[in-house]
């Protein structure tokens, strides 16, 4: 009777060490159509699709932010802390987008090399504290976004 | 010494005692955690400087969003326990579990979307973390749908056992998601081995809040396993004594 369960048992851990292993390269084969966007080093070497619509993710660069006199176009850079790609963007942003803010952007390259935007999402980030502790946390350098 | 615990504590009369004799204390535990960890959040608890109150559903999102991890796990081993030891108590706790995970996960996925909307600006995107999590929710359904198609509850509870071990392999996937992948969703703040990227103010009632979800769920767990025992055994000999007990 004991070596029964023993089987059993033995069955069960390699079925699931089975199943964890194929769904590894499976999930490796198809990495990149996991990721949900591309980064500024992407599209700067060449690896973002140039001729369809793709979703780039960066932090906005401070100071970069550039209201056209009318209308509802904008103009900022996105950064990956190492390259940086322009965008513009015309239509409402959401409320957390503001510089140095992490965002991401669905949209198509131009043919020079700007990035036009269709639709812009905030990503916030991981870390939840009062305003106060926030403010008194400014003058230290910003956490490099992932 | 440890198995002759397990054999005695699984026996169904043993278990319908205990369990009986618990739930009222489980009961009171839960309403005094789940009060003070909604004042906690909602009340004591400052505003984020980026979300202001909206970031206040965490204290909803985030403890669901771990139950249902943790509640598929419970299942799956649950499951294996029964697969492999044959114990009937194991294959009760795995197919009660099911649904109780199932709701916590749409609760996450329903308060995440929530919660999308106003800070990135979509209810729903097609990132890593997100779609796994909808994989789980598909996973449970999966598992109570499998379990209701097969008449022999024995039958059906190994069938079950097997897809919910089959179906483990989402957790990591769920877990490491943001990290594995560039997502939308942003990384852990609690769950993680380095300090929690959150205050401490913030942090307790968040804490609080999970913990009354798992006495939520075992008092779920406790109530849908006596409910299974005495439909799956109707004419056991312990009711009779239970029924004469009673009278």
């Amino acid at each position: 009777m004991r070596i029964i369960k023993q089987k059993r048992l033995g069955l069960i851990l390699l079925m699931v060490a089975g199943i964890g292993i194929a769904t590894f390269f499976g999930l490796r084969a198809f990495n990149d159509n996991l990721m949900y966007f591309f980064s500024a080093t992407d599209v700067i070497e060449g690896k973002a699709p140039k001729d369809h619509l793709f979703r780039l993710g960066g932090m906005v660069v401070k100071g970069s932010v550039v209201r056209q006199p009318s209308g509802l176009t904008v103009r900022f850079v996105l950064t990956d802390m190492a390259k940086e790609v322009t965008v513009e963007y015309t239509g409402i942003l959401p409320d957390l987008f503001r510089e140095g803010q992490g965002i991401v952007a669905n949209g198509k390259l131009d043919a020079n090399g700007i990035f036009i935007a269709q639709e812009v999402l905030a990503k916030h980030d991981e870390n939840y504290m009062p305003p106060e502790v926030a403010g008194s946390m400014k003058n230290k350098p910003a956490e490099s976004q992932k | 010494m440890f198995m002759r615990f397990i054999y005695k504590f699984s026996s169904p009369p043993y278990f319908y005692a205990i369990s009986g004799k618990i739930i009222p204390w489980l009961t009171a535990l839960f309403f005094l955690l789940l009060g003070y960890g909604l004042y906690g959040g909602l009340v004591t608890a400052p505003a984020d400087y980026q979300q202001g109150d909206s970031f206040r559903i965490i204290y909803v999102h985030v403890p669901a969003a771990w139950m249902s991890m943790f509640i598929y796990v419970v299942m799956a081993i649950s499951g294996g326990i029964g697969l492999v030891w044959r114990i009937k108590l194991a294959e009760i706790v795995s197919i009660s579990s099911a649904s109780i995970g199932a709701s916590f996960t749409f609760l996450a996925l329903v308060t995440g979307s929530l919660w999308g909307k106003p800070m990135w600006g979509a209810w729903w995107v097609w990132d890593a973390r997100l779609t796994s999590e909808l994989v789980l929710l598909f996973l449970y359904l999966g598992v109570i749908g499998l379990y209701n198609g097969i008449e022999d509850k024995r039958t059906a509870s190994r069938a079950v056992a097997i897809l919910a071990l089959v179906g483990v392999v989402n957790i990591p996937i769920i877990h490491y998601s943001v990290e594995w992948w560039n997502t939308l969703h942003q990384g852990a703040t609690v769950s993680k081995l380095d300090k929690p990227s959150m205050h401490i103010d913030m942090l307790i009632p968040l804490l609080v809040m999970a913990l009354a979800f798992k006495v939520y769920y075992a008092i779920a767990l406790l109530l849908r396993c006596r409910n299974e025992l005495l439909e799956r055994e109707p004419n056991g000999k312990w009711i009779d004594e239970l029924l004469e007990k009673v009278k």
